[in-house]
């Protein structure tokens, strides 16, 4: 199986098993594909993220993430091991405020070692292939809630991660925005070695994934196939 | 990753400004009072510094201190002379006369008599006008350049001005640069046969007395045998020097006045600057936080706390140093502060104190960014 993510039987409680906010989560997520978590607030879906990502240790159960048990890491590898295959977009953006938008994409790079100057080449090279080259240079603040989620994407995938997880990306956004960056994300984003999971309660971009996951008081009730139609349609042959 | 944390540090510039401020105001601080401090209590034991040719002094033995003085008899003199191994031992007078100028103004002033023949003990190097010889003049008189000033603010230097002292004429020859004493009387030198004329006469006239080691022979050794030899005590001009400061150092408040300057200098700095960096890094949990889930290393992100510290701190500490220096260079030039300077020991001193504030400010911040999950940064 092409499995970039797999959850078995995976648990996670807080405050020493007071609250259980993933109560044996069996979950699947291919390579080169989309796969929305979707659920009402407090269901569980960010705290599965986390997990996912090794930002949050495991309670119970198993998961693996392109074929390593992240569990199993010592604190240093599951750093360098996110640093270097995973890729994140947030809700709130998350850029840092006294970059400019390409040094902003090139954190990634310069996290992994790489000098300042090529980093921030790169980043600006990448935000033109995001129809930003003429704002390469302009700080967080002055962009729109739009332009920054772009920043947002190009940091994500600017070191080629093989994993890209993105949380409620379109929820700060106005409509025409949010679907706006979702063409961009599944352009910039899939491939056939790379996985996406988003996190959104945003219904209107269901049609960009590839599977639907919804999650139920810290359960995956059921996974859906969706088939991505709004991507068939965006991105003809 | 420095770049990301200067500009991190240097985007908020309210912030920025505050901390470097905090710093250069305690930096500042810090050395002025120190170097004031340091200066002040130096001048306790000016007569003692300026007395250059002569290795030893040789007191009563319950002399604490030099403005102090209880007469030593003629006798004395002889014996400290008796002991091996002393090239020579002359005598010094010490009072504080009152002097008084044409015009009626009068102050108490700090009289010197030197050895008549060999007038040790003089200002050398120091006359900023007239020649030393001309001591030997009658009613001859050396003052020093802020008493002149004192009696005469304005104009060239004059010599040949006479004055009173107690109620005997005296002459002015010479003018020199005293080092600055700690009460702000004029310094005054003249020979010691005429100086025990100036003040009331006692069965006992002589203050000190001064002498010098045979060449090759240690003067604190030497001392050490004056001591025996005589029953007086006999000091080298350092710790004698330091003896007097530390009465000073004892008896006043002077170290309790300047040691709350200094103690709020350090509240200030710590407290101030570990608050503000505190905030400072509160602020930017959020961006900490992203920079973790992307897979910055701890050590890497206490490396960015830390640099972002050390440059507030360098910076600060440069700029109150640099104010701290520009405030000596200027109040050197005035008579009431001269001889104050900063002192290196107190810019190195201050470096370490600024370099302890900087690393107690980082711990805190540095604390709450390694405990700091990542995660937060998926909660809206």
């Amino acid at each position: 199986m092409n499995l970039a993510v797999s959850a078995r039987a995976l648990t996670k409680t807080f405050q020493n098993g007071g609250v259980h906010a993933l109560r044996g989560v069996d979950l699947d997520i291919r390579y080169g594909e989309m796969t929305l978590l979707v659920g009402p607030s407090g269901c569980g879906k960010t705290t599965l993220l986390c997990v996912i990502a090794g930002l949050l240790d495991k309670t119970d159960g198993e998961v693996t993430m392109l074929g390593q048990r992240i569990a199993d890491q010592s604190a240093r590898d599951r750093v360098a091991f996110r640093r270097r295959h995973v890729g994140f977009v947030f809700q709130q953006f998350n850029l840092l405020p006294a970059l400019t938008a390409a040094e902003n994409v090139a954190v990634p790079l310069i996290a992994a070692g790489h000098k300042r100057e090529p980093a921030v080449k790169q980043g600006v090279e990448l935000l033109a292939r995001l129809g930003m080259a003429e704002r390469a240079t302009a700080l967080p603040r002055e962009l729109s809630g739009g332009q920054q989620q772009r920043v947002a994407l190009a940091r994500a995938v600017i070191h080629q991660p093989s994993l890209i997880i993105c949380d409620e990306p379109t929820s700060a956004l106005d409509a025409v925005t949010g679907q706006q960056v979702m063409q961009l994300l599944t352009e910039v984003s899939l491939r056939e070695d790379r996985a996406v999971v988003v996190v959104t309660h945003d219904s209107r971009i269901f049609d960009f994934a590839d599977t639907i996951a919804h999650m139920e008081d810290g359960r995956v009730e059921r996974v859906v196939p969706h088939g991505a139609p709004a991507r068939r349609v965006a991105t003809p042959t | 990753m420095h770049f990301i944390a200067l500009r991190m540090l240097t985007g908020d510039r309210a912030k920025y400004l505050g901390l470097i401020f905090t710093i250069a105001f305690a930096s500042f601080l810090l050395a002025n009072q120190v170097s004031i401090f340091a200066g002040i209590i130096k001048r306790t034991a000016s007569q003692i510094v300026d007395v250059v040719d002569a290795d030893l002094w040789i007191m009563d033995p319950a002399t604490e201190y030099i403005d102090e003085v209880k007469p030593l008899k003629e006798t004395d003199l002889l014996r400290v002379r008796g002991v091996a191994d002393v090239a020579w031992a002359v005598r010094l007078f010490k009072s504080l006369p009152r002097i008084t100028a044409p015009d009626g103004r009068f102050r108490q002033a700090i009289l010197l008599g030197l050895d008549d023949a060999t007038l040790i003990g003089a200002p050398h190097g120091k006359l900023r006008l007239g020649r030393l010889e001309d001591l030997r003049d009658p009613d001859a008189i050396l003052i020093d350049y802020a008493g002149y000033r004192y009696f005469w603010p304005d104009g060239e230097l004059e010599l040949g001005r006479t004055m009173e002292m107690n109620d005997r004429r005296v002459k002015i020859v010479g003018i020199v640069d005293a080092s600055a004493p700690f009460a702000t009387f004029p310094v005054v030198f003249s020979r010691y046969s005429q100086a025990v004329l100036f003040v009331g006469r006692e069965r006992n006239q002589m203050s000190f007395v001064l002498a010098k080691a045979a060449p090759g022979v240690a003067p604190a050794a030497l001392a050490e045998r004056i001591s025996q030899a005589t029953g007086l005590t006999a000091l080298t001009g350092d710790a004698w020097a330091w003896r007097t400061m530390k009465y000073y150092l004892k008896n006043t408040g002077i170290p309790v006045n300047f040691g709350i300057t200094i103690g709020i200098a350090l509240i200030v700095g710590i407290v101030v600057m570990g608050q503000t960096f505190y905030l400072f890094t509160i602020e930017n949990l959020k961006q900490f936080g992203a920079l973790k889930a992307i897979g910055v290393a701890d050590r890497t992100l206490v490396g960015m706390i830390l640099l972002q510290a050390l440059t507030v701190g360098v910076i600060g500490y440069s700029i109150g140093m640099g104010i701290c220096a520009a405030f000596f260079e200027i109040t050197k030039h005035n008579l009431p502060t001269r001889g104050l300077v900063v002192l290196p020991e107190a810019f190195i001193g201050v470096a370490v104190v600024v370099l302890a504030i900087v690393i107690v400010a980082s711990l805190l911040s540095i604390r709450r960014v390694l405990v700091l999950e990542p995660a937060v940064v998926f909660r809206g």
